[in-house]
């Protein structure tokens, strides 16, 4: 047998029981490796379950920073029995299966091509452990012990991490390393040499820290200075409001009163969240709400009356795998249409697609200085795999010097001065009127919002002419959006090249990472990485230079490539999809070889005359 | 379709305290049909917006979709309004409130807005207490899709459709006040010298206040077979005792005989007496309020006034203790932490 030797290049799979405080001692791990400096990308693959069902944690470590999921597990911890033999199975050839020995695995385990290493873990527990309440929690980390040592790691690191993460409760740390030390020891007396996978110190993690986009986007919201929140709770998005909870409890509490800036409602469902966004914004103060694809769809009426009314609520849909409930607990790209024309009537919302934690904080900064200067909502389109797993990522940053944007509101002493205003009147020219607040004059700047059709000065009214001009205001207004929101990201490969990819949000990371592959085998695909909806004629411009364009997301029916269809007059035969949708992160093998079938087959077509 | 206010009709009303005349509360012409109860509503929320007084500019109007959801276009012209969709208000109202606490949120919504399409929501700002006042213009029928029978329809009461209707009601009154509700009264648009008191009162109380208004339509549902209609509710309704509302600044002028009046004090100084009928009850009893209607339900009797009062529940705002200042007052400087602090937080995802 000829065992995967791997230095800081490796996944390794964990495989547990929901429910059995696996996650911390999974995310001990992870965050071991990336305290070594090795670029590291986990991802939880669990159920819609509180306890009992299998659930996994997987962690690539990459040296090259590649950080989308490789595919394949090189070492698998298997600690869930209803699991064993599949993840037994799935060992990829030459690599290491890592079981709890306490019960010896059935005699038609006999995999020649894997080894196979038995800790009894639950004895080693039984035996060393004497309150039995923390055998269950304290059974995890002995098998992290195992792998410091399986994995060159030392304890080191772990040591640390366990004493930082218990400060303030120092006796919470003490069994706990003594696990580590229980597993630790155990490997190195029966497993010396065994593994040949290894994970050393590097430098190749810089500054860059370790954080879900949930909590990134929650800290947006605060450093944008969001006051009210209305939610109902919904995975994947829960976590962006109890972030935001937390952390406004951190920034927002007033010294003595304890009295806190900022109001979260949990509202009684998605109708009433979006609702109290809409009644904040329309009342002066930066809101929001974060849901996924159901809450979505309830919430279409009221996006309606926002796009309409003009008002500028800020909502986060953080995707999962659709339609109806679906897979709720699994990562898509799926709600593209449905957010991009959310609502009846004409109707259409700008949309913002951030990759990574980093650009969670900033689309949350940017998207409320949009929402407010372009008076409308602003959806920012995050999913699953960003939102709720933890992904390295640059530092958040916030410039000190940086204003927020509130747009164009009439102060109470500019109201004075006013002759003739009225709320939907385009007197700069870019489509966007002027907005009063409740309450600041007495006598100037009251006016009546309806999702009613209104003229100018948003009185009621029927007549068609009056009605059609607010529409095509909207259109302007539209095209304002579009010089506005964030640019495209384009990377060039080869300037001749006449093959180039587009894609967006958590699909980014396969997406380089496959480039890279098909350009060690000879073939330059230049990328542009969409951030934004409305499109820049750059997008355009982009797929007109290339004959084919290969559009790749995650969803069944190639959401983006219709929008970019729909929104431009790109011919189809240009803009080929690749798809992935089975509800786990998209890999770079998956794309490499899809855009290589992609391309053989547009070869034989042109050979045969039908392009 | 009537315009309900000719300009020639308060001439010489004097201006109330605080300089505002009548006509300042006033709004556009209605445009609902000649004799709906609901333009009579409009008008008394004028009288009692000027006689308060409220500054015009300082309450915010809202309301769902529906001919009673039209009104806030035809009152406190100078008051900004928000006419949202149908039976959402609850939730514009709840997310205006959170954004400023201290302008006055005056909801108006119909009987179809409130007891069907939007129960989830009025159910659960009641729940919340949320600081506002929410005025029901309530006639048993969907008007403005012409009138279909509504969730408060009755039983068997017959609209001009022709058909008794088959399903229970829902007393919106009872519901709000099993719900927690701080104030709660039923008026008759049909009788403005009980009404303007009760709108007064609940827009000085703190908290959740419902008026429920029996608010005929005359198109659709004013049928000698209807529960709804001007005649059944003249002579049905029974009033739990006469009110007078006597707000904070004004001297109180009428003497009130020891025993034959309950006075309630309000947060703001203001106090409601209530004369006592006979068999009269004490508003501030939940479990009486609850039984009383329950009674006149029975009875078929429709009872009005204000059912239940409680001061000092908390609402919303110091349920979930936010900032005394209005959130949206708030500055940059107030809300962003700044980067030294961010820098700080990154360290823990090292
Ligand atoms: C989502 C939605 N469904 C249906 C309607 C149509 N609709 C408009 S008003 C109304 C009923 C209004 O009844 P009510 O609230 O009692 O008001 P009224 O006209 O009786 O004063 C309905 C069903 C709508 N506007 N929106
Ligand atoms: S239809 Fe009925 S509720 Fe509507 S305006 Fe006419 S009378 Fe009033
Ligand atoms: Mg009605």
């Amino acid at each position: 047998m000829e065992k995967i030797i791997s230095i800081n290049d490796c996944v390794i799979r964990f495989a547990n029981v929901n429910g059995s405080g696996s996650a911390s001692a999974n995310n001990l791990f992870a965050k071991a490796v990336f305290r070594l400096g090795v670029p590291v990308s986990p991802k939880n693959i669990f159920p819609s379950n509180i306890q009992g069902l299998p659930t996994w944690y997987e962690v690539r470590v990459n040296e090259h920073g590649y950080l989308g999921r490789r595919g394949g597990a090189d070492l698998i911890v298997a600690i869930n029995g209803q699991t064993l033999r599949q993840d037994y199975d799935e060992v990829l050839p030459g690599g290491y299966f890592l079981f709890d020995s306490t019960r010896p695995l059935p005699d038609d385990f006999s995999r020649t091509d894997i080894t196979v290493i038995a800790i009894p873990l639950t004895e080693l527990c039984n035996r060393e452990i004497d309150n039995p309440r923390l055998r269950q929690l304290l059974k995890n980390i002995v098998y992290v012990g195992a792998l410091a040592h399986l994995l060159d790691m030392g304890l080191e690191v772990f040591i640390d991490s366990l004493q930082k993460q218990f400060r303030k409760k120092p006796q919470l740390a003490e069994p706990n390393i003594k696990a580590l030390e229980i597993g630790y020891t155990y490997a190195k007396d029966h497993y010396p040499g065994a593994c040949l996978l290894s994970i050393k110190k590097s430098d190749r993690a810089g500054n860059a820290i370790l954080m879900d986009g949930n909590s990134a986007l929650a800290l947006g919201a605060v450093y944008a200075g969001a006051t009210v929140a209305g939610w109902y709770p919904i995975t994947p998005s829960t976590s962006v409001i109890e972030a935001f909870d937390k952390f406004t409890k951190k920034f927002r509490l007033e010294p003595e009163s304890e009295r806190r800036r900022a109001a979260i409602i949990q509202a009684e469902d998605e109708l009433a969240a979006i609702g109290m966004v809409i009644g904040a914004a329309w009342n002066g103060a930066r809101s929001f709400t974060a849901t996924s694809g159901p809450g979505l769809s309830l919430m279409s009426e009221f996006l309606g009356l926002a796009y309409f009314a003009e008002i500028p609520v800020l909502l986060v849909d953080v995707q999962r795998a659709g339609p109806s409930t679906g897979m709720p607990t699994r990562t898509q790209q799926s709600d593209i249409l449905a957010a991009a024309y959310a609502s009846h009537g004409d109707t259409r919302h700008v949309l913002l697609f951030p990759c990574d934690p980093k650009e969670c904080f900033d689309m949350m900064a940017d998207g409320f200085d949009l929402a407010e200067r372009l008076q409308t909502p602003v959806i920012i389109m995050s999913d699953l795999d960003l939102g709720m797993n933890d992904h390295i990522s640059a530092p958040l940053a916030w410039d000190d010097d940086r204003r927020y944007d509130r747009g164009k509101v009439l102060t109470a002493s500019e109201l004075d001065g006013l002759k003739d205003w009225g709320r939907y009147r385009d007197v700069d020219g870019d489509g966007i009127g002027v907005r009063t607040i409740p309450g600041i004059h007495p006598t100037k700047g009251s006016y009546f919002t309806r999702g009613s059709s209104h003229n100018e000065y948003s009185a009621y009214t029927e007549d068609g002419a009056t009605y059609e001009r607010g529409m095509l205001r909207l259109l302007t207004k539209w095209e304002t959006a579009r010089g506005l929101v964030p640019r495209p990201h384009e990377k060039i490969a080869a300037p001749d090249t006449r093959i180039g990819v587009i894609f967006f949000g958590t699909s980014t990371h396969a997406a380089y990472e496959a480039i890279d592959i098909l350009q060690k085998q000879g073939l330059s695909i230049n990328s542009l990485r969409l951030r934004a909806f409305p499109f820049q004629q750059e997008v355009i411009d982009f797929i007109n230079r290339h004959e084919t364009v290969l559009v790749i997301e995650q969803n069944r029916d190639a959401q983006m490539r219709k929008l970019l269809l729909a929104e431009s007059e790109i011919p189809a035969s240009k803009l080929v999809p690749i798809l992935h949708f089975d509800g786990l992160p998209i890999t770079a093998q998956f794309i490499a070889e899809r855009i290589r079938q992609a391309l053989a087959a547009r070869k034989s077509e042109i050979k045969g005359g039908s392009l | 379709m009537t315009f309900t206010r000719p300009k020639f009709r308060h001439p010489d009303l004097p201006p109330n305290a605080l300089g505002y005349t009548r006509r300042d509360y006033e709004g556009a012409l209605s445009t609902l049909c000649a004799g709906c109860g609901h333009d009579s509503i409009s008008n008394a929320i004028i009288q009692a917006c000027y006689e308060l007084p409220l500054e015009p500019h300082r309450v915010v109007k809202m309301s769902g979709i529906g001919c009673s959801s039209k009104t806030p276009a035809y009152f406190l012209g100078r008051s900004h309004g928000f006419n949202s969709v149908h039976g959402r208000m609850p939730a514009i109202a709840t997310g205006a409130n959170m954004a400023n606490r201290d302008l006055l949120y005056l909801g108006v919504s119909g009987d179809g807005d409130t007891a069907s399409i939007g129960l989830g929501q009025f159910t659960h700002v009641v729940r919340r207490n949320l600081n506002m006042v929410y005025i029901v213009m309530n006639n048993g029928c969907y008007g403005l899709t012409k009138g279909q029978d509504s969730a408060t329809a009755d039983r068997g009461s017959t609209s001009k459709k022709g058909a008794p209707n088959l399903f229970e009601s829902i007393d919106l009154c009872e519901l709000a006040i099993q719900l927690g509700a701080g104030f709660v009264a039923r008026g008759f648009s049909g009788d403005k010298i009980q009404l303007v008191p009760l709108l007064k009162a609940a827009m000085s109380h703190k908290g959740f206040s419902l008026v429920d208004v029996i608010s005929p339509c005359v198109t659709f549902n004013n049928t000698n077979a209807s529960t709804k209609s001007y005649q059944y509710v003249r002579d049905h309704a029974e009033a739990t005792g006469t009110l007078d509302f006597i707000p904070l600044r004004q001297e109180i002028t009428t003497e009130y005989q020891e025993g034959s009046t309950q006075e309630v004090p309000l947060h703001d100084g203001s106090v409601i007496y209530l004369y006592k009928g006979e068999g009269a009850r004490d508003i501030t009893n939940r479990r009486a309020a609850m039984d009383s209607l329950e009674s006149h339900r029975v009875e078929s009797r429709i009872m009005t006034g204000i059912l239940y009062f409680q001061e000092g529940i908390e609402d919303t705002h110091e349920m979930i203790k936010t900032s005394q200042q209005p959130l949206n007052a708030l500055q940059q400087e107030d809300l962003c932490p700044g980067n030294a602090a961010l820098q700080q937080l990154m360290e823990g995802y090292r």
